[in-house]
């Protein structure tokens, strides 16, 4: 291999004595102080800052209204547009689920019920927040379109079992959803 | 007796009013300023939330105080922290040192004149600790015992980064003690005193060193002190720099260097020894910007020439002036923590030659010439014009010489190649 020889930069007089560049620096930090202070950092209009630096301060100012479409906060169990819970508890996203985070136990639908023909809804459907990862797979891969991730992240407990989502809170997260799947309406 | 007992009692009441009230809180509020402007200058907010939580009890809104209370949290923090000791340390030089670096800078607190006398009942006391006559010597004699401290704590953790922290340290304590020293000569030459009150009483009386518009008059003319500005401004500079490393500072942290040795003389430290060898550092930069304020920014003194009149104002018998002059002191000392800080976040870290080499060739060079050169300027209204001229002469050839040599070593070896 060839030997570069590289020359060091000459360095003048002024670039010696280095108290320009010391200057330099100061003006550089304090207009970054003062611009700061004011809140006219570069970027603070669109990071929407706190009117101190670029920085949002938390629990006073949110990033909920800029959250994009694509966001995927924590995962919830939809009811369609008739109150029918989507879940057929079908455990694929049990299986699929790669932190082992969701725990689904089946139950038949009792032959009085109004949705007898859909034969399978989830007796209980635990997701533990704790594990979750928010990777979507459990959205991806279900059929009947009953799960989704939403756009809530924030998830906090005191203990382990507050952190464990049970079917009553992830119906609750999750809502109505209306359309999509229609495959157990009455009107098929 | 009750008179002595008396002399004790106001010796005891300043020691715990000046160092543990006035000083010591300076350092946790150092670091939360430390925090806070380096977030500003970073564009972020840094700690505002630490408070008195109202909320907790049942009020409607918490008291943030801008995170004031921030430096208490993290104390505790630090208490409540397993005090590691590792096995391979030499314990009891490793248990000593935190402390050889937190005591003499709290020692030197006390050379520092904070104000002008305050007098009450025709009682006069001066606010000061320990009116010794041999002010910035002693500060650099107890200050210097600081670097035991670190340079146990590096050998006594028995491993090798903290061993380079605190090889490194001794060493660039020990070169910068030289240039300090020296610089300070032109500076003491010129008030032809050692006492820091009497520094402080001279700059108030006739301006100060760095900024001398007021109390002229046939012995202090303006000329005279403008000229002195030449040296002193050089004086200044090295003191200053001279100051950050020795307290450690940021162009010059080498012995802590997260960079390249973890951290430094402190790695294998935890809890409330590591955090006393912050509080050290602190400390040192609080009692560095004390001394620089005394000796060339007017210390207590407000300036242009209502020192004088500050100090006669009074409530029947209490002249309450020198507190005053406290404030004004305590101001000057924060805004020069605040230029520590700023020096901190931008000016980048030094490579350890260019460190030794700042300190040997430039540092001790210049302060050298700067005596010769003060000592003319002091001189010169004493003598003739013709000895002057060969002063000057001669003074210009020694720098010349000087700079020649640094120069000349400067040259690299050419490389023999095979």
């Amino acid at each position: 291999m060839a030997v570069v020889k590289l020359q060091r930069p000459k360095l003048n007089f002024g670039e010696k004595i280095y108290f320009g560049a010391l200057i330099k620096g100061f003006f550089l930090t304090m207009t970054h102080a003062l611009k700061s202070l004011r809140g006219k950092s570069a970027g603070a209009d669109t990071l929407a800052s706190s009117g101190l630096g670029v920085t949002m301060q938390f629990p006073e100012q949110r990033w909920d209204s800029h959250m994009p479409e694509y966001y995927r906060g924590a995962p919830a169990l939809v009811t369609d547009e008739q109150g029918r819970e989507r879940c057929v508890s079908c455990q694929l996203c049990e299986f699929i689920c790669p932190p082992k985070a969701i725990k689904i136990k089946p139950a038949e639908i009792p032959s009085g019920d109004k949705w007898a023909k859909v034969e399978k809804r989830p007796l209980e459907f635990d997701i533990d927040m704790i594990r979750c990862i928010y990777c979507g797979m459990c959205e991806e891969v279900c059929p009947e379109q009953a799960i989704y991730l939403r756009k809530d992240y924030l998830i906090t407990g005191l203990k382990r079992a507050d952190m464990v989502h049970d079917k009553k809170k992830l119906y609750e997260i999750g809502g109505v959803r209306v359309g999509l799947v229609n495959k157990w309406n009455e009107l098929k | 007796m009750p008179d002595l007992l008396f002399q004790l009692a106001i010796i005891i009441t300043k020691i715990v009013i000046l160092t543990f009230i006035v000083v010591l809180p300076l350092v946790p509020l150092s670091v939360y300023f430390e925090r806070r402007f380096s977030a500003v200058i970073q564009d972020r907010v840094g700690p505002n939330r630490v408070g008195i939580p109202l909320t907790l009890f049942g009020f409607k809104k918490d008291f943030h105080f801008f995170g004031l209370i921030q430096p208490i949290a993290d104390g505790l923090k630090l208490f409540l922290k397993e005090d590691f000791t590792p096995a391979h340390v030499r314990k009891v030089f490793y248990w000593m040192a935190p402390a050889l670096t937190v005591v003499p800078a709290l020692i030197t607190v006390c050379v520092v004149p904070f104000g002008s006398p305050l007098s009450i009942f025709g009682h006069t006391e001066k606010l000061v600790i320990a009116d010794i006559d041999i002010g910035p010597l002693f500060v650099f004699s107890v200050a210097s015992l600081s670097v035991y401290g670190i340079t146990l704590a590096g050998w006594s953790s028995n491993s090798k980064f903290p061993f380079i922290g605190g090889v490194r340290s001794t060493a660039q304590m020990i070169s910068y003690e030289i240039a300090l020293g020296l610089s300070i000569i032109p500076v003491l030459m010129f008030y032809g005193d050692l006492n820091l009150s009497t520094i402080v009483q001279y700059q108030a009386d006739h301006g100060w060193l760095l900024l001398p518009l007021w109390g002229h008059d046939a012995d202090h003319t303006l000329v005279n002190k403008l000229l002195f500005l030449f040296p002193g401004i050089i004086a200044f500079l090295i003191f200053t720099i001279s100051i950050f490393a020795e307290t450690n500072r940021m162009p010059f942290d080498l012995p802590e260097c997260e960079t390249e040795l973890v951290g430094g003389y402190h790695t294998e430290y935890s809890s409330m020894k590591f955090a006393m060898f912050f509080m050290g550092e602190y400390a040192a930069m609080v009692i560095g910007s004390a001394l620089i304020v005394t000796l060339f920014l007017g210390g207590w003194s407000i300036g242009f020439g209502i020192d004088a009149w500050v100090a006669n104002l009074h409530i029947g018998d209490f002249y309450f002036g020198g507190l005053i002059h406290m404030g004004c002191f305590l101001t000057k000392l924060i805004a020069f923590i605040l230029f520590f800080i700023l020096v901190r976040w931008t000016v980048p870290r030094f490579r350890y030659d260019q460190l030794m080499k700042l300190g040997w060739v430039v540092f001790f060079e210049a302060a050298l010439i700067n005596v010769f050169l003060a000592a003319l300027i002091i001189a010169a209204p004493q003598l003739e014009a013709v000895i002057i001229g060969i002063g000057a002469v001669l003074l210009i050839v020694v720098t010349g010489a000087v700079i020649w040599v640094a120069k000349v070593s400067e040259d690299m070896p050419k490389v023999l190649r095979a």
